[in-house]
């Protein structure tokens, strides 16, 4: 490691926030033109060290030097003017927006949409992202918008990339053109951060990596002469169980999906067409598909935020399309939201009152419409215990846990209520490698007591590795459900639909 | 260099410490405004907030402090469960007006008749024309997706055309000599809102604010509505998915505070006003706005905000009239008072960072 090549430095970097160290004596140096990942689990500080680098928080001690100089930014603006891009995992762009009034927003100083638009097309094309920049956003995929928010970084020609958990809305193919891409601004000496827990991405990736427990370094290596489950273990710091499970039987047929059609209750949503499909008690159905291909809105119509035809959807023999939430969930099916903050949970809220928010009917959290807070408090310390939900307490804010932690608390909280059948949309995303396991063994475990399971997701080692049977979603249509026994990752892809401008794009990344 | 960091969780400290906070900036900044209108600031501030409390005549304004807080109060508390789930009322004066009507209609239907009965029956009528006049704003949202703020508001300058045909036609004194305004309710006793305890000011309507703070407490932190109301305003969509109906939510907050507005203006009109006329009301449903969001849209602050702005007016009608100030003054003095609530408010999820972030 010579410190002359180094492009960015961090000595000793510590930050502290009241209760926690979210950062202790972090060393690392990343060399230009080489792709360094950052590994740890939710909570290890991975967050707080790059949003110090990005200008975002102020660190309490230690050096960061960008180009051998000193480099303490005080802003993003500051951050990337010197050089430092970053691409988070949740995109801020706005949908009715077009592609290139998008990329704008993000600019100092804007020049012509038409001059803009030149230099997207340049730019896109350049590295093999192709984007028109005259679509709007709302009507992109999400590894288009991803592309948009990667293309507003490279106009900014920068010198350090930091990409937050990029892959988590690309399918398998989307996936190998973002890392065509990064592999060819890494030769053109760009040094990138590359934030993942997926450790098989990491391998094949990036030519090293520090990898984050708690707060400190606890290793550097070179990922690709470590297995997965070496990197695993590393970060957790003890060894990892797959989740398991037995063969299961079919039941008999608890949810009946028939001729489920619905608008979406969102401008620049998916209409769900003529869905169908049955579910026996016990079985766990995947079903996969790129964001924006209807999701949102098919767990709307499960759980009952949307309502549908009463004959489209029937639990044991009864329709129930007609109903709200709290009548489903009175039957038992229940449902867990992909936003945990602000769907699945109320953020500003305490974990008692969450607890509430789903858990009135069957847990009999009320009596003539009186709360009993008493009793709200015993099933929120219930779940935060059976679930390993790290916090001080019930009395915390949902907001104040990170994603995985709260992520177990929501899906626990719908599992300890022995649902008939469980609904979840990406139970584990942005959730580290422990937390997932765990969410997917109790998902597991839960069916095995004989509850139906959907799962819906975007990760698909998850599906491959839960399912009974597999699906996927898109543009509204569920393909009928097979086996997910024997079907290979390549052909999923292609069933998922996220093939249509793949050609092009591996052609324009060559 | 100054700049705000985003708290990562509300400062229990700072909700408590904002409302002194603004009261105090208030005092400074009226201070320098009366002084630059040629009036002593310390005696100004002195009449509006010592002397009601504890000078001379503090007997006789304290009483007055109960009377005109007490429909702040019970309006604020009304608007604060629909503020609370994003729900806007911010016609009040209009459902307050409506409730003085059809109460006072009520009392003077029976006129002289005198029973007990009478006043109970006003109550119920007032409390019901306040509900109904907040039905319209309400159903016309949850059928046709009106917005409720300008549907409720500009219902206020209906209900005061309304007011003033009443006063001149129908409900006016027909042993009046032809003067505007009904027969005065205060000297009907079947009908009368007088004080209980002689030079109290305390009336009907102070029980039944009172009754209210302690019942929006009970609502809002015991009851699942309650809860609903709050997750509705934290976090729309996750309300949904707890099953809340945002129509039934609408119309029981809208419905809620029209019929405590009510309430305030018949009891107002039965008490201190006396009778129906064309300008009765003087605001307090706006003014009750500015309570609700005073005490933070918390009952227990509601009550302390409503005691306050009613202390401003008094100790503001006092400094009118012994120290000559403008009535334009004590407005802007009023308007200061919320304004430095608003800013202050920043510190309770914000914090302030002097000077550059160094790292050591």
């Amino acid at each position: 490691m010579s410190g002359a090549a180094d492009l960015l430095r961090i000595e000793g970097l510590t930050k502290a926030f009241p209760g926690v160290v979210a950062n202790d004596d972090v060393s690392f140096a990343v060399p230009a033109g080489r792709i360094h990942a950052l590994l740890g689990e939710n909570g290890a500080g991975k967050s707080t060290l790059v949003k110090m680098i990005y200008g975002l928080v102020a660190p309490d001690k230690g050096r960061m030097q960008l180009h051998g100089r000193d480099f303490a930014p005080t802003s993003p603006h500051e951050a990337r003017s010197s050089g430092v891009a970053m691409v988070f995992q949740h995109f801020s762009l706005f949908d009715a927006l077009d592609v290139a009034e998008n990329v704008a927003l993000g600019m100092e100083t804007p020049p012509s949409q038409r001059q803009l638009a030149r230099r997207i097309r340049e730019v896109s094309e350049a590295y093999g992202l192709p984007l028109d920049p005259t679509r709007l956003v709302g009507e992109l995929s999400a590894g288009e918008r991803q592309r948009v928010e990667i293309v507003r970084c490279l106009l900014q020609d920068p010198q350090l990339l930091i990409m937050d958990e990029p892959t988590s809305v690309l399918t398998p193919q989307e996936v190998e053109i973002l890392f065509s891409t990064l592999r060819k601004l890494a030769a053109e000496g760009t040094a990138i951060l590359y934030i993942s827990h997926k450790l098989e991405e990491i391998r094949a990736l990036c030519d090293s990596a520090t990898i984050l427990r708690q707060g400190q370094v606890v290793a550097t290596c070179t990922p690709s002469e470590k297995s997965a489950r070496e990197l695993a273990e590393l970060m957790v710091g003890a060894t990892l169980h797959t989740p398991s499970r037995e063969p299961q039987e079919g039941g008999e047929v608890v949810l009946r999906i028939h001729d489920l059609s619905m608008r979406s209750a969102n401008p620049f949503g998916t209409a769900l067409k003529d869905i169908d499909f049955e579910l026996r008690a016990g079985e766990v159905l995947g079903i996969g598909g790129v964001a924006g291909n209807g999701q949102d809105e098919l767990l709307a119509a499960l759980s009952g935020e949307a309502r549908v035809a009463a004959e489209a959807v029937t639990l044991k023999g009864r329709p129930v399309g007609q109903m709200g939430p709290t009548a489903r969930r009175a039957l038992g099916l229940l449902a867990a939201p992909e936003e945990r903050l602000g769907h699945a949970a109320a953020p500003d809220m305490s974990l008692t009152e969450n607890a509430v928010l789903t858990g009135t009917v069957r847990e009999g959290l009320t009596r003539h419409g009186f709360l009993d807070w008493g009793k709200a408090r015993g099933f929120a310390e219930q779940v935060i215990e059976r679930f390993d939900v790290r916090t001080p307490g019930p009395g915390q804010a949902a907001r104040s846990l990170s994603g995985g932690n709260l992520q177990k608390f929501v899906i626990g909280r719908e599992i300890l209520q022995r649902p008939e059948v469980l609904v979840v949309n990406q139970p584990t995303w942005g959730v580290d490698a422990s937390a997932a396991a765990a969410i997917r063994q109790a998902l597991l475990d839960l069916a095995a007591n004989g509850t139906a399971v959907v799962v819906i997701s975007q990760d698909l080692d998850e599906l491959m590795e839960i399912s009974d049977r597999f699906a996927a979603l898109n543009e509204g249509r569920l393909a009928a459900p097979r086996p997910a026994k024997g079907l290979g990752i390549e052909e999923i892809g292609l069933m998922m639909g996220g093939a249509h401008d793949l050609d092009t794009a591996a052609r324009a990344a060559e | 260099m100054i700049a705000l960091v985003r708290r990562p969780a509300p400062s229990r400290l700072w909700t408590v410490l904002t409302p002194p906070l603004a009261v105090l900036a208030t005092m400074v900044a009226g201070g320098l405004m009366f002084a630059a209108l040629g009036k002593d600031p310390v005696l100004a501030i002195r009449t509006i907030f010592w002397d009601p409390l504890f000078g001379e005549f503090a007997f006789y304004y304290r009483g007055q402090l109960l009377v005109k807080a007490a429909p702040l109060i019970l309006i604020a508390i009304g608007l604060s469960l629909g503020f609370r789930a994003g729900i806007w009322n911010i016609g009040a004066e209009g459902q307050y007006i409506l409730g003085a009507i059809t109460g006072g209609a009520v009392g003077l239907a029976f006129y002289p008749l005198d029973s007990w009965i009478v006043f109970p029956l006003m109550v119920v009528a007032g409390a019901f024309g306040g509900f109904l006049w907040a039905m319209i704003p309400a159903l016309l949202k949850v059928k046709f997706r009106t917005n409720e703020i300008l549907v409720s508001l500009l219902l206020v300058y209906v209900a005061e055309q309304l007011l003033a045909y009443m006063a001149l036609g129908p409900l006016k004194n027909p042993e009046g000599q032809g003067f505007p305004g009904s027969r005065n309710l205060s000297q009907y006793d079947a009908a009368a809102n007088n004080e209980l305890i002689a030079g109290s000011g305390m009336h009907w309507g102070v029980v039944a604010a009172f009754i209210a703070v302690i019942a929006a407490y009970v609502l809002l932190n015991r009851h699942l509505t309650g809860y609903h109301i709050r997750l509705t305003g934290q976090a729309p969509r996750a309300a949904r998915f707890a099953g809340v109906n945002p129509n039934l939510l609408t119309i029981f907050c809208l419905g809620t505070s029209g019929a405590l507005a009510g309430l305030a203006g018949l009891f107002e009109v039965a008490g201190p006003a006396g009778q129906i006329s064309i300008d009765f009301n003087v605001g307090y449903g706006f003014t009750a706005i500015i309570v609700a969001f005073l005490g933070r849209l918390h009952p227990v602050g509601i009550l302390l905000a409503g005691l306050l702005m009613a202390l401003t007016y008094i100790g503001g009608e006092a400094a009118q009239s012994q120290l000559g100030l403008p009535a334009a003054a004590i407005q802007a003095f009023q308007g200061m008072l919320l304004f430095f609530l608003l800013a202050v408010d920043m510190l309770t999820n914000y914090r302030l960072r002097f000077g550059r972030a160094q790292v050591a």
